[in-house]
């Protein structure tokens, strides 16, 4: 009993150590402390879309189509008449959603299958190393682009596509790290203590793989928002009258509205800009933060 | 070295069978019919809907359409669009120049520009360089690269005129070296923006490494200049791990090519692919999946190779 006691004491110490310093250096690194504080506005932006957004961000107002920006409409309006201001708002919980809700999904997809294959290594290893060998050289974006462009074009078969498409890189990294962390004494002595495989690898093995998890897991946010972006800007992706950053900037692909009406292109691709360099950044500081060794 | 490639050609076949499997299956399998796209709006009775989806072959089941597909592949028929009844083998091929042109600009560009500005950037850490070097890394990896294609033209095409907004070349000027460059110019650098972002990094944290190690510090402390110690001793060792990127690269490029192609309405891949996808043009879409696929597997393989040649450290065999 007394054993244990000093296991947990001895586990804690270093952990609340380790946190408290890598916090240290993310405070230090000023871009990313700059990027998060724009990553937690953007937050607030899509939580509180409703109360922030100035006008109704569907509502068809032909009226006003194509009507520069004015005291009423900060930003303008679009072809149909539609607060550019407002539709800017409301896209961010598109953006938002298919970074958080894809990188969630294939986290964890990677997770499950690189601490199964990194632990029980042998036929099961072989098995998912392959299959991770051959997602990888899937041609990827012409798969996405195919699949939504066939499934019907939408925020959750974006979702689904990317989630499902974009684990084997996580997989790679947390089998790689699950064979090193496997070997190290507190797991072996947990396995001599006759703890059972599920609690080893959930307590003793998650926790110290994590910090290359959580950096992938950061990039990899910016890099499905891109996507998402993309796909709606090309029209395969999230569909008008839902306001996407991507898809705002559709109708610039008319030379005249390009030339002619700014306010209606260059600040939906702003705002992915800005996000994405930000999320980057804060990316960059997790990195030196969580691994000081790779900086 | 001959034995490891034919081994890594092997190995990539049951991929390539994998993923037309999927593709096949997603695509048929889709809710939307060929021949609403075809037949459109003009109403026709159910036994001549019939008359042409026996004409495609679209009565079957379709792990039956699957197999003949492969069939067909195998004495090299990919079968004929549904649009235009061209064989699928010429409307990919002549879309090949265009998209390969457009690439390779966009790699030899970027790897002359990115290269020697990532390895200052290391060698200068924590400078101003270095900072410099890293918000341009940065600006080019965040940026969308429809934002900056959109960007790019608005000042370089319509404010300043100085290049055209797409197009492959003149219309009505036959074919001309210049301006296919000329072209060229502005989808080329909007692309290799991006993957100069993505070098400037990576080459950059590669070198570091290589800065750091004992041999390095051996030819430092031998009494070397710091210029031949960088560039006979660092820099070749550094460069190493840049050949692998050039197979990583073809993926990624393919995502941008996408997208460029469609804003400068640049007649190559890509845009086949949304006109495929548009139409619901199936043969053409499993030629495009194939071609893209395959072009991923040779890039993988080239980089491998290439790793090998350059280190005679890695003995190359079946598994990597």
């Amino acid at each position: 009993m007394q054993g244990v006691a000093d296991k947990t004491a001895l586990q804690e110490i270093p952990r609340q150590t380790f946190r408290r310093l890598a916090w240290r250096r993310f405070l230090r690194h000023r871009l990313a402390l700059a990027g998060a504080v724009i990553v937690a506005l953007i937050v607030l932006m899509a939580l509180f879309a409703p109360w922030l957004a100035p006008h109704e961000p569907n509502r068809v107002d032909i009226m006003l189509a194509r009507e520069g920006p004015s005291s009423g409409h900060l930003l303008g309006s679009d072809v149909v008449g539609r607060d550019v201001l407002s539709r800017l708002i409301y896209g961010s919980r598109v953006s938002l959603s298919v970074g958080l809700g894809a990188v969630g999904i294939y986290v964890l997809i990677g997770l499950v299958l690189g601490c199964v294959a990194g632990y029980f290594g042998g036929r099961v290893d072989m098995l998912i190393s392959r299959l991770v060998d051959a997602v990888l050289s899937f041609p990827v974006l012409m798969l996405i682009l195919v699949i939504v462009g066939m499934l019907g074009p939408s925020l959750f078969n974006i979702i689904l596509a990317l989630g499902f498409l974009g684990w084997p890189e996580v997989a790679r990294i947390v089998r790689g790290q699950t064979l090193a962390v496997r070997e190290e004494l507190y797991v072996v002595s947990s396995e001599a203590a006759g703890a059972r495989s599920s609690r080893i690898i959930l307590k003793d093995v998650l926790p110290n793989i994590m910090s290359p998890v959580i950096v992938n897991a950061t990039f990899g946010v910016a890099r499905a928002i891109l996507i998402e972006a993309g796909l709606s800007f090309l029209g395969m992706g999230v569909q008008p009258p839902t306001a996407s950053w991507g898809n705002m900037l559709n109708d610039a692909q008319s030379l005249s509205i390009l030339e002619t009406m700014p306010w209606m292109w260059v600040p939906p691709g702003l705002m992915i800009f800005v996000a994405t360099i930000s999320i980057n950044f804060v990316g960059d500081g997790l990195r030196d933060a969580l691994d000081p060794k790779l900086s | 070295m001959h034995t490891f490639i034919v081994r890594r050609l092997l190995i990539s076949f049951p991929v390539i069978l994998l993923i037309t499997m999927i593709m096949y299956l997603i695509i048929n399998l889709a809710p939307g019919d060929p021949i609403d796209m075809l037949v459109g709006q003009e109403g026709l009775s159910p036994a001549e809907i019939e008359r042409i989806k026996i004409s495609l072959g679209l009565n079957k089941p379709i792990h039956e359409r699957y197999l003949k597909w492969l069939g067909q592949l195998a004495q090299g028929n990919l079968g004929f669009s549904y649009l235009d009844h061209q064989p699928v083998l010429d409307r990919i091929a002549e879309r090949l120049i265009p998209t390969f042109s457009l690439m390779f600009f966009v790699i030899l560009g970027s790897y002359v520009v990115a290269v020697p500005i990532g390895v200052i950037s290391a060698i200068r850490q924590y400078t101003w360089i270095d900072y410099l070097a890293t918000a341009f890394a940065f600006f080019g990896i965040s940026f969308p690269n429809f934002f900056s294609g959109l960007v790019g033209i608005y000042f370089f095409s319509l404010i300043l005129k100085w290049l055209p907004t797409g197009g492959l070349e003149t219309i009505g000027q036959g074919f001309s070296m210049v301006d296919r460059l000329y072209h060229l110019l502005l989808p080329g650098l909007v692309l290799a923006f991006r993957e100069m972002g993505v070098l400037v990094r990576y080459t950059r944290s590669s070198m570091l490494d290589v800065i750091r190690q004992d041999y390095v510090r051996t030819a430092r402390a031998g009494g070397l200049s710091e210029w031949s110690t960088i560039f006979r001793h660092a820099l070749r060792n550094a460069l190493l791990p840049l050949i692998t990127m050039l197979g990583l690269t073809i993926p990624r490029l393919f995502a941008g090519v996408v997208i460029i192609e469609q804003i400068f309405q640049w007649p190559g891949m890509g845009r086949l692919a949304i006109e495929a996808i548009l139409s619901r043009d199936y043969p053409v879409l499993m030629g495009l999946t194939l071609c893209t696929a395959v072009m991923v597997l040779l890039g993988n393989l080239l980089a491998d190779v290439l790793y090998g040649v350059a280190d005679p450290r890695i003995r190359l065999s079946g598994r990597r």
